[in-house]
C-alpha cells in the first residue's frame, strides 16, 4: 500500500474532506481525492485524527459545512483551508434542545 | 432463481435457523427462561425488560413485538414463559402464537408454584419443543421470501465511505431479487430525511418519513440538551463524526437507491410487503435488534466502523467492518472487511458480492462470527412511555 496521505472529497460542493490516515501534522501533505478521481494537494495546519476531516478553503463563522453535498452544519468559529474541522468549530444544527425555550 | 434452503414454517416462509424461543412475557420471568434455555439445546431466550407498570401503549407495543418474535421464519417453536400478573397480555400472546401453526406452549410461573417448579415443567416443555422441530429439513425457497434488516453501529467515517456503501450494493441487489429490505435508526434520519422522503414511493410515504423523524426529534430535545452531548455518541465523535446530520447521511447510505415502499411501526412483522421499507426505531443496539428480528428477518448486514459486536438469538447477524484499523483489531468479530475499500484495495462492488455470497451462505445455515461467539443477550423493546 502506497504511504501516500488521502482526503476524500464524497461530493464537489463539499468544503471538507475526510482524511483515512495516521499521523497527519502540521505541515502534512495530505493529497484530496475528489468524486471524480481528481487529486489535488492540501497542507494540513495542525494534528487531523484518522477519520476527521480537514476544510478544503477558508471558511467564516456561520458559514454552512457541507459534506456529502449535504450540509452537516454550521462553522462555530472561523477555520482556514487546512484545519481540522470537528466538534470544536462544527455546530450541529438540529436536535439542539439546549436551543429551546426555557432550556 | 436465485434460492436458499431453508426451515418451512406452517406460513409458506423458510427460516434460516430452526430455533425454540423461550419468551418471557415479562422482564420478571427472565430468570426462568434463561434457566430453561439454557438447560435446553436448540433454544434462544428473548431476556428484555419490560411488560409491566407500563401504560396500556406500550404494552400493547411489548406484547405485539413478543408475538412478531415468535411469528419469525428463524423460530419453530415457541414457549411463553409467562409470571402471572404482568401486564402485557401473555394469553393473546398464547392465542395468535398458536394461529400461526407452529407448536406452542405456555408456563405460569406463579400456578406452578415458584421458580423451581416452572424451571423443571419449562424443562420438560421445551426439550419436547427442541426435538419436535430439531428433525424438520432445509428445502429449497427463493430469495424473493427474504426479509434483510440492515443497521450500521458504532460507526465513524469510514462507514459513510466503505460499509454502508457495501450494504447499500447488496441491499438493492436484494430488493432487485424481489426480497424484502428493512432499514431503521429514526434518529440517524435527521438532517437525511428530505433525502429519503424524495425516495418514497407516494407524498404520503414521505410525509411519514418526516413525521418519524420529527417526533424522534422532539423526544430528544425535550430533554433540554444538545444531542449530540448522547448522540453522535463520544465514540462516533472520537471516530470523527461531528453532528448528527453527519451521521444520518453517513448511515442512510445503507439503504442503498431503491424506492421507500413505506414505514413500518416499531412491533410489526412482515407479511407480504417487498422492496425497500423503513421501520420506526432508535439507534440503539438492543432495541433496533429486536424490532428488525420482529419484522421477521431471518437475518441482518451490520455495518461497524470502531466494531461493534452485538448480535441477536435468533436473527444471524453479519458483521461488516469499514474500518481497516478495526478489522486489524477486531477480525475474529468481522466477517467482512470492507476496510479494503478505504485502502483502495477492493471496490465496493467487489465487497458487495462478497458479501452477498455470505448472506447466501447464512441463509443456507452457516454461522456468523457473531453467532459462533454467541455474544447476543442483551436484547430489549424499545418504549416510548414512562415505567410506573
Amino acid at each position: 500500500m502506497a504511504e501516500e496521505t488521502i482526503a476524500l472529497q464524497a461530493q464537489g460542493r463539499d468544503n471538507v474532506a475526510t482524511v483515512f490516515a495516521e499521523g497527519v501534522v502540521g505541515g502534512t501533505e495530505v493529497v484530496v481525492v475528489d468524486a471524480m478521481g481528481a487529486r489535488t494537494p492540501l497542507t494540513v495546519i495542525g494534528t487531523i485524527p484518522y477519520g476527521h476531516k480537514v476544510a478544503l478553503r477558508d471558511i467564516s463563522v456561520g458559514e454552512r459545512i457541507i459534506k456529502y453535498g449535504e450540509e452537516i452544519g454550521v462553522a462555530s468559529q472561523g477555520i482556514r483551508m487546512g484545519g481540522h474541522v470537528h466538534v470544536h468549530n462544527l455546530d450541529s444544527m438540529r436536535g439542539r434542545g439546549d436551543l429551546e425555550e426555557g432550556a | 432463481m436465485a434460492s436458499f434452503m431453508g426451515y418451512r414454517r406452517p406460513d409458506g416462509r423458510h427460516g434460516a435457523r430452526n430455533l425454540v424461543a423461550v419468551i418471557p412475557s415479562v422482564t420478571c420471568a427472565n430468570d426462568v427462561a434463561q434457566a430453561i434455555s439454557r438447560q435446553v439445546g436448540g433454544t434462544v431466550a428473548y431476556l428484555h425488560h419490560q411488560g409491566c407498570c407500563q401504560l396500556p401503549p406500550d404494552l400493547e407495543r411489548v406484547t405485539n413485538t413478543l408475538i412478531s418474535l415468535g411469528r419469525g421464519p428463524n423460530v419453530g417453536a415457541v414457549l411463553i414463559v409467562s409470571l402471572g400478573c404482568e401486564g402485557t397480555d401473555h394469553a393473546r400472546m398464547h392465542e395468535e402464537l398458536l394461529a400461526t401453526g407452529k407448536p406452542v406452549e405456555v408456563i405460569h410461573i406463579q400456578e406452578l408454584g415458584g421458580v423451581t417448579k416452572a424451571i423443571r415443567a419449562g424443562t420438560d416443555a421445551a426439550r419436547r419443543l427442541a426435538i419436535l422441530v430439531s428433525g424438520l429439513q432445509r428445502e429449497r425457497a427463493d430469495i424473493a421470501e427474504v426479509v434483510m434488516a440492515i443497521k450500521c453501529g458504532a460507526s465513524d467515517t469510514t462507514s459513510g465511505t466503505a460499509s454502508n456503501c457495501v450494504i447499500g450494493a447488496v441491499a438493492d441487489r436484494m430488493v432487485d431479487l424481489g426480497a424484502t429490505v428493512v432499514f431503521g435508526e429514526t434518529t440517524e434520519f435527521i438532517g437525511g430525511e428530505h433525502l429519503l422522503a424524495r425516495r418514497a414511493v407516494t407524498s404520503e410515504v414521505g410525509r411519514q418519513i418526516y413525521d418519524i423523524v420529527d417526533a424522534m426529534e422532539t423526544r430528544a430535545k425535550s430533554v433540554g440538551c444538545d444531542m449530540r452531548r448522547g448522540q453522535p455518541t463520544p465514540g462516533n465523535m472520537a471516530g470523527g463524526l461531528s453532528s448528527i446530520e453527519e451521521k444520518s447521511l453517513g448511515a442512510i447510505v445503507k439503504s442503498g437507491t431503491r424506492p421507500i415502499q413505506g414505514v413500518l411501526g416499531y412491533p410489526d412483522f412482515v407479511t407480504s410487503q417487498k422492496g425497500l421499507w423503513i421501520k420506526d426505531t432508535p439507534g440503539r443496539e438492543p432495541e433496533i435488534l429486536t424490532g428488525m428480528a420482529a419484522t421477521g428477518a431471518q437475518l441482518m448486514c451490520f455495518s461497524t466502523g470502531l466494531g461493534a459486536p452485538q448480535g441477536f438469538p435468533s436473527m444471524p447477524v453479519i458483521k461488516i467492518c469499514g474500518n481497516p484499523r478495526t478489522y486489524r483489531r477486531m477480525e475474529e468479530d468481522m466477517d467482512v472487511n470492507a476496510g479494503l475499500v478505504i485502502t483502495g484495495e477492493r471496490s465496493v462492488e467487489e465487497v458487495a458480492e462478497e458479501t452477498f455470497a455470505k448472506v447466501v451462505r447464512v441463509l443456507d445455515g452457516e454461522m456468523t462470527r457473531n453467532e459462533a461467539i454467541g455474544y447476543f443477550s442483551a436484547i430489549d423493546i424499545h418504549c416510548l412511555g414512562p415505567v410506573i
